[in-house]
């Protein structure tokens, strides 16, 4: 910053032609895009590049690597473990997208007044998103387990069971449940606040207006809040469709994948490809995959609703 | 406490005289440096044991071994970026059934001529020293031994009024003694427990009992899985019928391994397979325990040989510091030590035992097995190997007999995918 403060003053002042006083906005912007650019170059840049290198070579744990292209991508099609993934993957990113948005949104506009205990309930909704991602999966296995955990004492208790229920590796669809309850419990909180911005951010004047109008609740909220709201929802479904594609530690903690491999995620493939089966190659080909389909995801999503709005 | 800049003193001059006839003897060894730091990278299962080592070798050279500890789940993924980042410790551990693969992937220095040269080279257990040999090169010794075999609640069996010297003979025999402890203690006390959402917990307690009636699990180049045999299926009927019936702790189903250990220290199981290595952790905890071999469906006895292994690391830029470290641990005195404190089986066949049930431990072990495959932890232990999925289908599925038959289909396939 001292650098480009100096420069600034010193060449306007003693150089009378144009050409480089045109130059100089240039030079100053790129001086302050540096920094991010190089941070950009250095940790996203370069190893995007070297990820797209391994996925064409074969590469060892220690030997050097050799190239091997396409060998890598085909060998993903002989993968069983992959095709399931990307549909349970799909399959998660849809529910959880929709039930994580609907409770984050009716939290958000709860809470959206300022009115007497408020605080507290803005408070206690975002205070999940205060505990570590990995730690909350394992309060929840803790929770969860019939050996540690006092959830089937509790309903076996209330009567609502009869037996103790396995609620990570019994039933598939009882461990999918458990995890979508975790990742809401955890994540509502802190889209509720991205989406609460998003509220407070549409002046009041506004719905003032609206109701001297004469406009009810629900066409205040579809005519003014929802078409207000895109640039944020529009943000907080790209975080959430991400974050569901690229779930790893909710499966890898809590399921285990399983039981059988009817909760493993694309991304516990990857990892299990490069860490267990040591096919770094391989798994830096689906890697690129996986990229390129949240690329296209994300720019889809977007496009959608710029167009709409 | 008074003696101890003394002692250490002592100790400096001996090795500073131990050095002196090194470097005599050794002539290609360059000029004795400064003492080093060795950095060994170990499991939280054998950690205490590492640390036990790390600590009588710290009290006694100049060298220093610094151990680190990663959680069991994470370790193999931890070796791996460390390998992949050419950053790996001078030493590191690893379970006994994983070595072929690190072996093949390079990531040990040979050790044969080191080991060869050890006085009791023949005492140190057979099993894992054929486990971390390729083509009659040796590139890991054994760092911990540790065996399955029952535990039985004696506090439990005379609840029950069943005698605890009279150990199950056979796997029928132990299904009733645990329906028995079942039907007799009630309450939250169960007849036995297992992992049953855990492929390493399972292989290590249930293949002992195929073994001890002749049975195989898979060919011996590892390439041919055979779970779908009589004695595997018999061995899981057993299991089954007791978790159906209710004997087994309902948390068997989800048992991932993660509680297994806390659930037998509750003291509220009658008999269960286990790592003996949990003689010492039950005890901890007040539970009075026997020791018996784990038996086949209808008899004999067998046990699965497990641990750690250990080696040194082909990063390392101090291969002889890191290999007197091994040396040392493998020593009588060390060996003997550790086998009276820790209550378990250790890297030495020969060293006699003081607790007759950890005698009767080592008495197994000559029967066991570590079973060989180069693409073990992806084909087993791993939560998404085909081996997991087997043994759910067969303990708790539908129609066991055809899981056990696709089971062993996916399973050939892992062992044998490039």
């Amino acid at each position: 910053m001292s650098n480009t403060l100096g420069v600034r003053p010193a060449p306007a002042r003693t150089l009378i032609r144009p050409r480089p006083r045109r130059r100089l906005p240039g030079l100053v912007g790129f001086a302050y895009a540096a920094p991010a650019a190089v941070i950009v170059g250095l940790f996203f840049l370069l190893p995007l590049g070297l990820v797209v290198w391994m996925s064409l070579n074969k590469w060892p744990l220690l030997a050097p690597p050799t190239f091997n292209a396409p060998d890598n991508y085909l060998q993903i099609a002989e993968n069983e473990l992959v095709l399931d993934a990307v549909v349970f993957t799909l399959k998660y990113t849809a529910v959880v997208t929709v039930l994580l948005f609907a409770v984050s949104f009716g939290l958000a506009l709860l809470v959206q007044d300022r009115r007497r205990g408020v605080g507290f309930f803005r408070g206690a909704f975002f205070l999940p998103a205060a505990v570590g991602w990995a730690t909350a999966t394992l309060l929840f296995f803790g929770l969860l387990s019939d050996q540690i955990g006092p959830l089937n004492g509790i309903l076996e208790w209330l009567g609502l069971i009869d037996a103790p229920v396995s609620w990570t590796a019994g039933d598939p669809d009882v461990a999918f449940g458990s995890t979508v309850v975790l990742v809401i419990w955890r994540w509502a909180g802190f889209n509720m606040l991205i989406l609460l911005t998003g509220l407070q951010s549409i002046p009041t004047e506004i719905y003032e207006a609206a109701r001297a109008d004469g406009a009810s609740r629900t066409y205040i909220f579809r005519r003014i809040t929802l078409p207000l709201m895109r640039p944020t929802i529009a943000l907080v479904l790209c975080l959430m469709v991400t974050g569901s594609m690229l779930g790893f530690e909710q499966f890898y903690i809590l399921t285990r994948g399983g039981p059988g491999s009817s909760t493993t995620s694309v991304v516990m493939v990857i990892v299990r490809e490069a860490f267990v089966r040591f096919n770094l190659g391989s798994a830096a080909a689906m890697s690129v995959l996986v990229l390129l389909a949240l690329v296209a995801l994300n720019a889809l999503q977007l496009a959608f609703i710029r167009r709409r709005s | 406490m008074m003696n101890m800049p003394r002692r250490l003193g002592a100790l400096l001059c001996a090795a500073l005289v131990v050095t002196a006839c090194g470097s005599g003897t050794e002539s290609e060894t360059p000029a004795a440096p400064g003492p080093v730091t060795i950095k060994v990278w170990t499991r939280a299962a054998t950690e205490s044991h590492t640390k036990a080592l790390a600590d009588a070798y710290n009290a006694s050279h100049d060298n220093k071994v610094e151990v680190t500890a990663y959680p069991n789940e994470e370790y193999p993924a931890k070796i791996a970026t460390a390998a992949g980042a050419k950053n790996l410790p001078d030493l590191f551990a690893s379970d006994v059934v994983f070595a072929p693969n690190y072996v093949s992937q390079g990531l040990w220095l040979d050790v044969t001529d080191k080991f060869g040269a050890l006085p009791f080279k023949d005492k140190v257990a057979p099993a894992h020293i054929t486990a971390a040999t390729v083509d009659g090169k040796l590139y890991a010794v054994p760092h911990t031994v540790d065996i399955s075999v029952l535990f039985m609640n004696k506090g439990l069996y005379q609840k029950a009024g069943l005698d605890p010297a009279k150990a199950p003979a056979s796997l029928k025999e132990l299904a009733e003694q645990a329906t028995t402890i079942r039907e007799k203690v009630g309450g939250d006390t169960y007849g036995t427990y297992f992992g049953g959402n855990c492929g390493g917990c399972t292989l290590f307690t249930f293949w002992p009992s195929v073994w001890a009636e002749g049975g195989e699990v898979m060919n011996a180049e590892g390439t041919q899985s055979t779970v779908d045999g009589p004695q595997m299926a018999g061995v899981f009927d057993v299991y089954r019928k007791l978790f159906e019936d209710g004997v087994a702790a309902p948390g068997s189903k989800e048992e991932n391994g993660t509680t297994w250990l806390g659930a037998l220290q509750a003291g509220t199981i009658g008999v269960a397979p286990g790592p003996s290595a949990w003689l010492g952790l039950l005890e901890e905890k007040g539970i009075d325990v026997g020791v018996a071999p784990i038996p086949g469906v209808n008899g004999g006895a067998s046990t699965f040989v497990g641990g750690d292994v250990i080696g040194v690391s082909a990063t390392t830029q101090q291969a002889d510091a890191a290999w007197d470290f091994l040396a040392f641990t493998l020593s009588d005195t060390v060996q003997a030590d550790l086998q009276a404190k820790s209550k378990s089986t250790v890297a030495r066949t020969d060293l006699p035992a003081t607790d007759p049930r950890v005698q009767t431990m080592n008495d197994i072990m000559a029967k066991g097995r570590t079973p060989y495959a180069l693409k073990f932890n992806e084909s087993y232990n791993d939560s998404q190997s085909p081996w997991l999925k087997t043994l759910r289908d067969a303990l708790f599925g539908a129609d066991p007999a055809a899981g056990l038959k696709s089971g062993a289909a996916a399973i050939t396939a892992s062992l044998n995918q490039q």
